[in-house]
């Protein structure tokens, strides 16, 4: 960073930002009636996050998805599917018609999303732990191959129960990977009930630390907040960076704001409109 | 040692009086290396055991150890690979295939990502490092897993073959070797080998012995006492390849010979005996048959041919076990 604090996102970007924000909420919402449930809890507490990754900050380029030299994005908490195709078709990857398709039999569209068939996504996720470990591979061969692309993961907070996580987080320090950005969507909640009841992650900052990371902690709802942290991951030479962003799981929809029971769950038509409107509102605020 | 181009491609050809299976491959994959800048090398701690640690002397680079770390192995080795790399990855045969499979299946294979797997100390060949460290179970698991290919050397010139032929397959392969110096079975690597093509390494028409891996050795001595005491002829198959089988040879070995035997380091379920079942089944061909190998139990601690012989996998064992076979009444 430099010394003269720069303000990461004008007022307009914010604005832009937070529009299609609500947008890809609402597709979600949408999508999760179509397909008749889905892990929409912590598909809308992700959403901020993958809203600026993917609409200011990775280096890609969707009528070239498999472009070389773009940026990698890995979504270890792979059940986030959902979230991800609906900002993937409000990136361009592929028509919007295709979320009503999402989850039936024959689309490529799915809970746990396969690279093989989904434009835009660089691999395949769905079973835990998984996607950090990967991700660090994707640094390492960034690096042996002198491309300057950089790797990003977002990782689930209940996710952080496997001990994988920290087998890559060892190795991410222990090769010094400046060029992989891990962040954290700290909601708080696991299927079950919240981490700290389940198994307490505390202290959790303190543990990337200590495992040879640079950490930020944000609130995940605020894409100021986010984007300066990413400034600063970005520009940071010594290591990996992670961006732990509290969240909030159900964001946007009142009647599942941190609420377990919308981990996985389904939408009828009242609900939907419902559910749509919360997010009018609260993206109006 | 001498050198020949086969191929356009020119190779050290391998001293295996002193070199073991580990040692040849790992050279090996350090001469691919030369010509292939995409190969990278992982282990998890386990450089100097499975000997692939001397591509880290050769290409400090493109080596990386993890530590204890196997998961993380294997995903890292998934990254590698969708960023355009081939890593070859080596740790223990029992920790490649339990402790770490779901990394192999899901992010590996899932994927059909060009990792190229070595699984070292298998069957029984850790000897006396016990049920731990054996892996008499690594066969059924990675055969079970799609896009996989399942090499089993039976010596130090098929490792070399199965690593080199190993870049010609764009998709995962599991190549399944020993701990130590296995008894040398081919004269040289210039011999046929072909991913999925069964050896014949004895001729024969009253039996076919199906072997792999540590096996193939005490099967071909097996098929000379046969012949020289016994008078019986018995075809040897070195089934080096387990997926893709070689259905056609077990199809003629059921055609020509009407018996079949197979002998395994590894658990009677679900490996090369199980593999050669489902072929003679789905054919609808009748033939007598026997499985042997660790019959469903943890294998005894022990000296490697004190193993061998408890479970009839030695050339006496295999003797035995085919004379009862020929003895059957087929009709």
């Amino acid at each position: 960073m430099s010394a003269q604090f720069k303000m990461p996102l004008s007022d307009s970007e914010v604005k832009e930002l937070t529009a299609m924000a609500a947008k890809i909420r609402c597709d979600i919402v949408d999508t999760t009636a179509w397909a008749g449930g889905s892990h929409i809890g912590g598909a809308l507490s992700q959403t901020d996050i993958l809203t600026l990754l993917y609409f200011k900050y990775l280096r890609i380029d969707p009528a070239n998805p498999e472009w070389d030299d773009r940026d990698r994005f890995i979504l270890s908490k792979g059940h986030g599917g959902i979230g991800l195709a609906a900002v993937f078709a409000n990136r361009g990857f592929y028509d919007h018609e295709l979320l009503k398709t999402f989850g039936k039999t024959g689309s490529s569209l799915s809970m746990h999303m396969d690279a093989s068939k989904v434009i835009g996504l660089d691999a395949s996720t769905g079973s835990l732990g998984h996607g950090l470990p990967m991700a660090v591979g994707l640094a390492l061969g960034a690096r042996i191959t002198k491309k300057s692309w950089l790797t990003y993961c977002l990782v689930g907070d209940g996710e952080c129960h496997e001990g994988s996580i920290w087998e890559a987080a060892m190795a991410a320090s222990h090769f010094k990977l400046n060029n992989l950005i891990a962040f954290v969507d700290r909601n708080g909640l696991c299927i079950d009930g919240a981490t700290k009841d389940i198994m307490c992650l505390e202290p959790f900052a303190e543990k990337w630390t200590a495992f040879g990371w640079e950490v930020k902690v944000v609130n995940g709802h605020s894409f100021p907040e986010l984007a300066t942290a990413l400034d600063v991951a970005i520009a940071h030479e010594e290591g990996p960076v992670v961006i732990i962003a509290n969240t909030v799981k159900g964001k946007g929809v009142d009647f599942m704001e941190n609420n377990p029971a919308w981990h996985y769950g389904a939408l009828d038509s009242a609900k939907t409109v419902e559910a749509k409107n919360s997010i009018g509102g609260s993206s109006r605020e | 040692m001498s050198k020949a181009s086969v191929e356009g491609f020119t190779w050290t050809l391998y001293d295996v009086d002193s070199m073991t299976p580990g040692e040849i491959y790992g050279q090996v994959i350090c001469d691919l290396a030369e010509l292939h800048p995409e190969i990278v090398a992982l282990t998890a701690d386990l450089g100097k055991s499975t000997k692939i640690g001397v591509m880290g002397k050769k290409y400090p680079g493109r080596f990386f150890n993890v530590g204890v770390a196997e998961q993380d192995l294997f995903g890292i080795s998934a990254g590698l690979a969708l960023a355009g790399l081939v890593p070859f990855v080596a740790t223990f045969a029992c920790f490649v295939s339990m402790r770490a499979v779901e990394f192999i299946r899901t992010d590996i294979c899932y994927q059909n990502l060009n990792c190229k797997i070595i699984g070292s100390h298998a069957g029984t060949s850790f000897t006396t490092g016990g049920t731990t460290h054996h892996s008499t179970e690594d066969l059924a698991i990675m055969r079970s897993l799609a896009n996989m290919t399942v090499i089993v050397p039976a010596d130090g010139y098929e490792a070399a073959n199965a690593v080199k032929a190993s870049m010609n397959i764009n998709g995962p392969v599991y190549i399944r070797i020993n701990r130590g110096a296995d008894p040398v079975v081919n004269e040289s690597e210039d011999y046929a080998f072909e991913v999925g093509k069964a050896v014949e390494m004895h001729p024969g028409t009253d039996i076919t012995i199906i072997v792999c891996g540590a096996t193939v050795f005490p099967a071909v001595k097996a098929a000379d006492v046969l012949k020289a005491e016994h008078g019986i002829a018995a075809r040897v198959l070195n089934m080096h390849t387990i997926k893709p089988i070689d259905r056609e040879a077990i199809l003629a070995a059921i055609d020509d010979t009407h018996r079949i035997l197979t002998v395994e380091d590894h658990n009677v379920i679900g490996g090369l005996g199980s593999t050669v079942a489902d072929v003679i089944a789905e054919s609808g061909r009748s033939c007598a048959f026997q499985k042997v190998g660790i019959p469903d139990t943890f294998g005894i601690m022990g000296g490697t041919e004190d193993i061998q012989h408890q479970y009839k996998m030695d050339t006496d064992g295999i003797v035995e076990t085919a004379l009862e076979i020929v003895g059957r009444d087929l009709n």
